[in-house]
């Protein structure tokens, strides 16, 4: 017995395959090519639209965040965290061994200069936005299941899997900042 | 037990018409003369009181979507709308709302009786697992609903339900972009989920049909858990038996439904859902809907993204499989003295776990959400398949009609019952 696609398509030991056998399954295959390909823009519609994926980046001034304050700015719907670290904060973040993090991630790797902080600020559990200044490790804390975060934004105890997310940014002058 | 119609029309047109379409025989043969068997309880009266509120769902949230808009900019007002300026719209928004709690309420009346009385058991499996169906169902569409006000609680709930998608491996995030139509839950998200929540209470009432229509194949099980041997002694006609006593079920439900809508329509509410929804503010303590508390508690009490999501899925999927979890021969509890503990337990581990899931994630909250979470699986996965291996269940009545007479006091009865064999069933 052959199967073809689920189909049984000759007794192969006894009866040679018919060209009747063969239109069965080309037909078979150009309507499953056809359902498949009707389907496409049926699941494809709820993907992001142009509207939404031609959002622009968005610009920051940092000149008047003071040291160890936090900046909330909204990008794509989002909001993104700018903390502008102190020396103790920048410490802490950098003296942190590796093995203690669940998503291990040097602080050098997170930022471009050590006193600007950039993560978007979405839990990395479910999508909370996690509370500046608090937690354990005085990073942030998730109230909505508990995830602490440290000065890096690494993630330290609580059931999130991985650190806050650092978006694409880059340095147009010494305090101005393009997310994006 | 529904055999074939003896429903003969009385007119000419009404005979002209059921040689036509015999819809009126299957009504007849459905409602009217179905044998119901004579010993059930008001337990057995929630499938009635679920119709109507399947009813007052949808009757009440077409009309709240002639004047609810579904746009960012514009759902909270909207609602706010109804509330202040359609006539009899707080009536009909607070009946919606709340009725969705009652429809809850008599959804977990309707599971544990399945549950007590082993309504799951054979002959009835696919009834079950219709009815699994149906709960995720009114699941989705509960949430889809509470999305709708966009609220505090509307967008962040909104959130972390589409975020436990992202547990998902290599996949996960891609899915959660494909529901939310972008990067976050936002206006595409609250259309689709407008157009979900008018979709799905018509899939329930399908799905409830087929529901319907199993149960007439298999016929009620009954707080005996034996099944009818003899349909003149074991049953009574559906009309006016049930009828009657499925009207007085809902009257009295209705009464407190009216309570709640009434004196107190924001009591199963949350404050923070009277605040416009706000992308850049989490609420400091997101809590679902009273009726998700439980599975939100097992949610929460695995340390982990993925196990935690798993879990929770599985607390309502292992309910599928219940048919063949239970090994016991004796469905009702009244005759398995030691499953009845532990059904108790289960009932209080549930409603544990209900309150744990409002209160805050940490300390001595989490450890208990934990044991609860473990009693919750080992219930289903090994108590319910050993238990029927080791329990000696008590002698079960000849019959219904034996159960009833014994009942009246009648020794004969009472006698026959008790030398029949369970393992002779």
């Amino acid at each position: 017995m052959t199967w073809i696609w689920g189909l049984i398509v000759a007794e192969a030991t006894t009866v040679e395959p018919t060209r009747r056998d063969f239109l069965y399954i080309t037909t078979g295959a150009v309507a499953a090519v056809g359902a498949g390909s009707v389907a496409w823009p049926l699941i494809h519609q709820m993907n992001p639209d142009a509207s939404t994926l031609a959002l622009a980046s968005t610009e920051v001034d940092l000149a008047a965040l003071p040291e160890g304050g936090i900046m909330t700015v909204k990008w794509r719907g989002k909001p993104v965290f700018v903390r502008h670290r102190s020396k103790k904060e920048i410490g802490e973040a950098q003296a942190t061994p590796l093995a203690q993090l669940p998503d291990p991630q040097k602080d050098a790797d997170r930022v471009k200069k050590p006193e600007w902080l950039v993560v978007i600020g979405v839990c990395t559990h479910l999508g909370c936005v996690p509370l500046g200044h608090s937690g354990d490790y005085d990073g942030w804390f998730c109230p909505c299941h508990g995830s602490h975060y440290d000065t890096s934004g690494r993630i330290r105890k609580g059931p999130a899997p991985r650190n806050l997310e650092v978006p694409v940014y880059s340095f147009l002058t010494d305090t101005k900042v393009r997310i994006g | 037990m529904s055999g074939p119609s003896t429903y003969v029309p009385k007119s000419a047109i009404g005979r002209w018409f059921e040689s036509r379409l015999p819809i009126m025989g299957l009504m007849h043969s459905s409602f009217v003369v179905y044998p119901t068997p004579k010993n059930l309880n008001y337990f057995w009266t929630f499938g009635g009181i679920l119709s109507l509120m399947l009813g007052v769902q949808i009757i009440t949230g077409i009309v709240l979507a002639m004047h609810y808009t579904p746009h960012v900019d514009y759902a909270f007002q909207s609602v706010e709308h109804i509330m202040r300026d359609v006539n009899w719209g707080w009536f009909l928004r607070y009946t919606h709302a709340n009725g969705a709690s009652m429809f809850f309420i008599a959804v977990y009346i309707h599971m544990l009786r399945g549950l007590y009385f082993g309504s799951y058991k054979a002959p009835r499996e696919v009834l079950w697992i219709l009815g699994v169906v149906i709960f995720l169902l009114m699941m989705a569409t509960a949430f889809m609903g509470y999305v709708l006000p966009w609220g505090q609680m509307s967008f962040w709930g909104a959130t972390v339900i589409t975020n436990l998608f992202s547990a998902i491996p290599v996949v996960g995030a891609s899915i959660t972009t494909w529901l939310w139509g972008g990067y976050s839950v936002d206006n595409p998200t609250l259309n689709r989920f407008f157009a979900l929540h008018y979709l799905l209470p018509f899939m329930i009432a399908a799905v409830v049909a087929l529901h319907v229509w199993a149960l007439h194949v298999s016929g009620q099980n009954n707080p005996t858990g034996v099944e009818v041997k003899d349909v003149k002694r074991d049953t009574v006609p559906f009309t006016p038996y049930a009828t009657i006593k499925d009207g007085f079920a809902m009257v009295v439900f209705l009464a407190f439904f009216s309570w709640f809508i009434f004196y107190v329509p924001n009591y199963l509410g949350h404050p923070d859902n009277y605040i416009d929804a706000n992308p850049m503010v989490t609420p400091a303590h997101i809590v679902p809907e009273w009726y998700f508390l439980p599975f939100y508690a097992i949610l929460r009490a695995i340390p982990d993204k993925l196990g935690g999501v798993i879990a929770m899925f599985g607390s309502i999927a292992v309910l599928a499989f219940l048919p063949w979890l239970d090994t016991s021969r004796v469905k009702s509890a009244s005759y398995r003295p030691v499953y009845r503990v532990f059904f108790w337990v289960f009932v209080i581990c549930g409603i544990g776990l209900g309150y744990l899931g409002a209160m805050p994630a940490e300390g001595g909250y989490v450890i208990a959400s934990r044991i609860f979470t473990v009693y919750y699986f080992a219930f289903f996965l090994i108590i319910m398949p050993l238990l029927g291996l080791f329990e000696t269940p008590k002698p079960l009545p000849a019959s219904i009609a034996d159960s009833v007479l014994a009942r009246g006091g009648s020794a004969s009865a009472a006698a026959a019952g008790a030398a029949h064999a369970p393992e002779n069933k």
